[in-house]
């Protein structure tokens, strides 16, 4: 195979509104073509201001972009046509029916999809004639991601495509979303859900305050964290002063436990990262019982990106 | 062998109908017309409500035969033979009343004129002068009084009565709905639809398209031309039909000025929607330019009336040279040629605002 431009290459990407907000400082992402990239963040991370630098709607402040292969600067006919985009906040015409307005985005483009079979894949045929002003949250979404995939887009970006929709509806658009990747095209999302981006990416990019802290598959990503599960405990409240005068149980000694690869406490509960739950779980009831401490809650699971990020950050992705 | 998903890339991309040059263009005007349609309160302020106003006013100010004027005549000796001279008088309503009544119905205004019986047969009248119909009464006592009492005129004259359509209020006020109605749709429906958009993030979403800015706009403002056609039809209508009003000038002439002043108060309302992000700052900044026109530029009362000094500023604002254009081609079937300083003052206005606009336009 030819030696295929990457589909989105960014390097330095900075932008700073008014002089003064720095939303973004110094992006470097490359996509290949034919993945799906994500892009994962909490609020204000500048995920939507880099985003739309990339579709070419935001003038950076400094840093290259370069899509397929094209500049904005020189290609933006050219670009627009190959692109299809679903910002974060479109609130489409209310009065015109799905149909309609697949149709009208339809339009715009030298060689789009037939709307039939965009609705078709979005699962939104069956709303076809119903005005856009009465469709559920979820339809909503779908509808945008319709009018971005009518383009016959090779490269989609999508931001947000799944916030505020309840799980049923999120499902349901993962599904559109891997469709879109079977299909062969390059997708860029945005999420705050980890879950998400974990389910959905090939490759993702962990942005905080503007820039990325961490890119890679989510294996690699949760490799990193140490450790792939995470061992959950925390002890009954006043069992430490009950204790016989004996010390209680620090976090340097849970460090040392047979298998321990690292270590947060978020309020009294303790997360450990290990490598195999059955090798640390003995040491640590002994631990606590020699301490005299009583277990109030343990659980183990799978190592997850959140806690790739709450590992970077020390804060939670979603404080909710 | 299990599929795998190739790239897209244009060589392997299945072969498509394209869409023509004006596609985007064909599908935002159908897309506009079908929302103006299905908007409800948008069919009031456009269509109903001037219908209403136009229909309550011109009910509301339409020529009467004129009420006979009361006069009193103060009750006494001579207030007799007064009332027998002036009864032939069809326009006048006499009555004898004892003289505070009379005074009092006089300055409350029931009467327009009182008649004051002298002792030695003269009488006195009692009027205001600046009340016309209290002089007019005076005239038309004394006539009475004098013709009665034998006067012969030297000149012989005759009447010729005539009440022609053209000159009453509904025929002046219909042009004045017209102008008035085609500037505020076309700032409304400009500048609000346009700012409306941009807070919605739409106009964002549609510049990610390769969708053609001119097709955009040229899509907006077909959508006026379209909506002024209908705006028209509706108020000469009830104008004809309703008010036996005379249209003198042609039709095309009329359309013409009439596309002229709905695009010229198009320009102004992107003028209006260039920055402005929320459609709280939009709705005050088009107040605003509206507000003086509905005052001067002849809606409702001639402007005449406003001190000769403003007159030159007036008639410089676009909805005052829409007004009297239409009046103009409306009411005394002027040629187009005869309104051109009138057309030029439109053109002036909305090419102004729309180049600015234009270069200030915030699109994403
Ligand atoms: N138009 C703007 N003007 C000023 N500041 C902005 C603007 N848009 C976003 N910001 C700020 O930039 C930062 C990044 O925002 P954003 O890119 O929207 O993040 P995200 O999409 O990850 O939530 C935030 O602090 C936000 O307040
Ligand atoms: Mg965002």
């Amino acid at each position: 195979m030819d030696v295929m431009p990457a589909a989105i290459r960014c390097s330095n990407l900075r932008k700073t509104y008014d002089g003064q907000v720095e939303a973004v400082r110094g992006l470097d992402l490359e996509v290949a073509v034919g993945e799906c990239f994500g892009l994962l963040g909490p609020n204000g991370a500048g995920k939507t201001t880099s985003i739309e630098i990339l579709e070419g709607l935001l003038e950076a402040t400094s840093g290259e972009v370069e899509i397929l292969g094209r500049t904005w600067k020189h290609h933006r006919r050219e670009l627009q046509q190959m692109l299809g985009v679903s910002l974060q906040e479109t609130r489409l015409s209310e009065k015109l029916t799905v149909r309609e307005t697949v149709a009208l985005f339809a339009s715009f483009y030298r060689r789009p999809q037939p709307v039939d079979t965009v609705l078709e894949t979005l699962s939104l045929t069956e709303k076809r004639d119903a005005w856009v002003g009465k469709l559920s949250g979820g339809q909503r979404q779908r509808l945008a991601v319709a009018c971005a995939l009518v383009a016959d887009p090779q490269l989609l970006f999508l931001d947000e495509p799944t916030t505020g929709l309840d799980p049923q509806s999120r499902r349901q658009l993962w599904e559109v979303v891997r469709e879109l990747q079977h299909q062969g095209r390059t997708i860029l999302l945005t999420t705050h859900y980890m879950d998400e981006a974990e389910r959905l990416c090939d490759r993702l990019a962990i942005m905080d305050h503007g820039r990325v802290m961490i890119s890679g598959t989510p294996a690699e990503l949760i490799a990193q964290v140490g450790g792939h599960h995470v061992l959950e405990f925390s002890v009954a409240p006043g069992s430490a002063s009950e204790n016989g005068g004996r010390e209680p149980v620090s976090d340097a000694m849970l460090r040392r436990l047979p298998g321990v690869q690292g270590l947060h406490r978020d309020d009294s509960r303790v997360a450990l990262h290990v490598a195999e739950p059955h090798a640390t779980i003995p040491a640590l009831l002994e631990i606590l019982q020699r301490h005299g401490q009583e277990l109030a809650h343990l659980s183990t699971r799978q190592a997850s990106l959140e806690d790739v990020f709450v590992k970077l950050t020390g804060r939670h992705l979603r404080e909710d | 062998m299990p599929a795998v998903p190739q790239p897209i890339t244009t060589e392997n991309r299945p072969r498509r109908p394209v869409n023509g040059r004006f596609s985007s263009y064909r599908q935002l005007l159908l897309a506009r017309m079908k929302e103006l349609y299905r908007e409800p309160e948008l069919i009031f302020w456009i269509f109903i409500f001037p219908v209403l106003l136009a229909g309550g006013l011109g009910v509301a100010f339409r020529a009467h035969a004129p009420s006979p004027t009361a006069v009193a005549i103060v009750s006494g000796p001579g207030a007799a033979r007064a009332r027998a001279l002036i009864a032939d008088d069809l326009n006048l309503q006499v009555s004898v009343l004892p003289a505070p009544v009379a005074l009092n119905d006089f300055r409350f205004g029931r009467v327009a004129l009182v008649v004051i019986p002298g002792p030695q047969g003269q009488y006195t009248f009692r009027l205001d002068p600046a009340r016309s119909e209290s002089q007019l009464a005076r005239l038309q006592v004394n006539n009475a009084l004098q013709q009665g009492a034998g006067r012969r005129d030297p000149i012989s004259v005759g009447d010729q009565v005539a009440s022609e359509s053209g000159s009453r209020y509904i025929d002046f006020l219909i042009p004045g709905l017209l102008g008035m109605n085609l500037m505020n749709s076309g700032m409304w429906g400009v500048g609000f639809a346009l700012v409306e958009m941009r807070q919605r993030k739409l106009l964002k979403r549609l510049v990610a398209t390769p969708m053609p800015r001119s097709q955009f706009l040229a899509a907006l403002a077909t959508s006026r031309l379209v909506l002024m056609l209908v705006e028209m039809v509706l108020l000469l209508g009830i104008g004809v039909l309703g008010f036996r009003m005379q249209i003198l000038g042609s039709l095309l002439t009329i359309v013409v000025v009439g596309a002229v002043g709905a695009v010229s108060f198009a320009g102004l309302g992107l003028l209006a929607a260039c920055r402005a992000q929320k459609i709280e700052s939009v709705s005050g900044l088009i107040n605003a330019v509206m507000m003086p026109m509905w005052v001067f530029s002849g809606v409702f009362f001639s402007y005449q009336r406003f001190p000769s000094m403003l007159q030159p500023l007036i008639r410089g604002l676009p909805l005052t040279a829409l007004n009297d254009a239409l009046r103009a081609v409306i009411l005394e079937g002027a040629s187009l040629r005869s309104q051109a300083l009138r057309l030029l003052i439109l053109a002036v206005w909305g090419c102004g605002s729309a180049l600015l606009a234009l270069r200030w336009f915030r699109w994403a």
